[in-house]
């Protein structure tokens, strides 16, 4: 099955320097760890919401709007997507993101026809 | 052949013993958990049908699983989704009858089941609902009964469960070793939570309440003898048949609730308080202490005692010690306060309590201020104890509490007062 690991972390975090290099190193061991095993279909990370633009339709106009499309704390910084065999391997790899550790990943499967 | 009221007692003998492993097993060889229970209720209808007339088969187990099985691949066959799915099945699990009776236990579907029941993805109450409904084969009416939520939110929360662990592909699997302990700890604490629902519900309630305590050990009792090294299954057990066993001393004839140093000590079942013992050493032997079996002890020590004075006390406070650093809550460290009160006297007690009370974490509990209020009585500080009885009445949940808390209220404005 195909899973999105979506990340939702609070944008605003401040990393030190060093921190970020420990981040960076972190996540290229997780990215490679996952194309070794071959799950890993395709990753994002995700410009903060100063960055994202809001669109909908209604009554035949679009409608723009600045900013993300609920305004929470915690946001989507990024997402994978995986193909793992069931939820427990999903949960598995979801656990060692390396942004699981400060913020929160919600897995949801794809939906599949 | 002829005896309809012999073969309807086997049917409903098998539905008790069967049921469960039934609907585990077509779950595993179709993966469609709403079929696997339509089926399994069709063998029983059937079995209800023929057995009076064929007389009941040799193994009724085999002939009712055989029955499901063969009745779901018929109805899969009919349609081109369901045979593809009935491939795909075949390809991804054994779906060999000997997993069924693997000697470790390990295979077996209903532990599968159990695990996927209590798989941590899905919500706390759907995982008893589901546990209930799959295993012990209780209605969704009863279930819904004995939860006190209308029969349509009961139905709901099983189909969003049952859909969940289709759509987001909860595996049907006992988890490999690396995760066993943890996910046993939630199959643990489902089954105490069962225990518990059925525990609290009073005399006067729905059978079916007090049934969740039976349905609660059954489980527990396939759980761990399925998993023979799991010291903590056999010592759940072992606490919940301890519990069972004074359930009729916990109520009076009224109905009121009666504590523990009141209770009519000869209405408990000796046999059963035996047998909880004798689970326990079982449990104990194997090595691995752990929360449930140190509060097993603990209900062996009450439940071994001929009379309330004859409680170890000391005993039970060493217990209460090693549990608090197991499980390090408040609401351990308050029983842990009532223990060494007992043991060495209302003030040490009372000195535990204050520090609780310090700590804050049972601001809105009613038991911090009741027990202060107990060992203040038992101080002689009646004025203090009034107040604090008056407190834990006013943060008691449940009226047959309050009447409680009212009765020790007036029996301590009553008495004298015996120092300052």
């Amino acid at each position: 099955m195909r899973y999105a690991l979506l990340i939702c972390q609070d944008e605003n975090t401040v990393f030190s320097p060093e921190e970020r290099s420990v981040r960076l190193a972190a996540f290229n061991a997780f990215t490679g760890g996952m194309d070794a095993r071959g799950i890993l279909l395709s990753g994002f990370r995700l410009q903060p919401t100063s960055a994202a633009t809001t669109v909908k339709v209604r009554d035949g106009g679009v409608v723009i709007a600045d900013g993300p499309f609920a305004e929470t704390k915690e946001q989507i910084a990024g997402f994978y997507l995986v193909e793992c065999k069931d939820l427990d391997e999903a949960i598995e790899v979801a656990a060692n993101i390396p942004s699981a550790l400060n913020g929160t990943i919600e897995v949801r499967p794809v939906w599949e026809t | 052949m002829g005896d309809i009221a012999g073969t309807q007692a086997a049917v409903s003998q098998a539905f008790q013993l069967e049921w469960g492993r039934i609907v585990a097993h077509v779950i595993r060889v179709t993966g469609d958990w709403d079929l696997a229970e339509e089926c399994a209720q069709d063998a029983f209808t059937r079995a209800l049908e023929l057995w009076p007339r064929d007389g009941v088969p040799t193994s009724p187990a085999a002939w009712l699983k055989t029955t499901a099985r063969n009745r779901a691949i018929d109805r899969l066959r009919r349609t081109a989704a369901g045979a593809a799915k009935l491939q795909e099945v075949a390809m991804t699990s054994a779906t060999h009858d000997a997993v069924d009776q693997g000697p470790s236990g390990i295979g077996d579907d209903r532990l599968r089941l159990m695990f996927t029941c209590c798989h941590p993805a899905l919500p706390v109450e759907a995982q008893v609902a589901l546990t209930l409904r799959t295993l012990a084969g209780l209605t969704t009416n009863e279930i819904a009964r004995a939860f006190l939520v209308p029969t349509e939110t009961m139905a709901k929360r099983l189909v969003r469960a049952k859909h969940k662990i289709r759509d987001a592909g909860i595996p049907y699997r006992v988890p490999p070793a690396d995760h066993l302990p943890e996910r046993t700890g939630a199959v643990l604490g489902v089954l105490f939570a069962l225990f518990n629902e059925g525990y609290s519900a009073s005399a006067g309630a729905d059978l079916v309440r007090t049934g969740l305590c039976d349905e609660a050990i059954r489980l527990t009792r396939l759980l761990a003898g399925l998993m023979p090294d799991a010291a903590e299954a056999s010592g759940l057990l072992a606490l919940m048949v301890l519990h069972n066993a004074r359930r009729d001393g916990r109520v009076d004839a009224a109905g009121e609730l009666v504590i523990l140093e009141e209770q009519d000590r000869s209405r408990w079942d000796l046999a059963a308080i035996r047998e909880g013992c004798d689970i326990l050493d079982a449990a104990l032997r194997l090595g691995h202490p752990g929360p449930y079996q140190v509060q097993a002890a603990i209900a062996a020590c009450h439940a071994c005692a001929p009379t309330p004075d004859a409680t170890d006390w000391a005993q039970i406070a060493e217990l209460y010690g090693r549990l608090s650093q197991m499980v390090p809550t408040a609401v351990v460290a308050l029983n842990r306060a009532v223990a060494i009160a007992m043991a060495e006297g209302p003030a040490a007690g009372l000195r535990l309590v204050e520090q609780l009370e310090e700590g804050g974490d049972l601001a809105d509990y009613h038991l911090l201020p009741a027990t202060r209020a107990d060992l203040l009585r038992r101080l002689g500080q009646k004025e203090q104890a009034e107040v604090a009885y008056r407190r834990a009445l006013a943060l008691a949940p449940t009226e047959a509490e309050r009447r409680f808390l009212r009765r020790r209220l007036s029996e301590a404005s009553a008495a004298p007062q015996t120092s300052g």
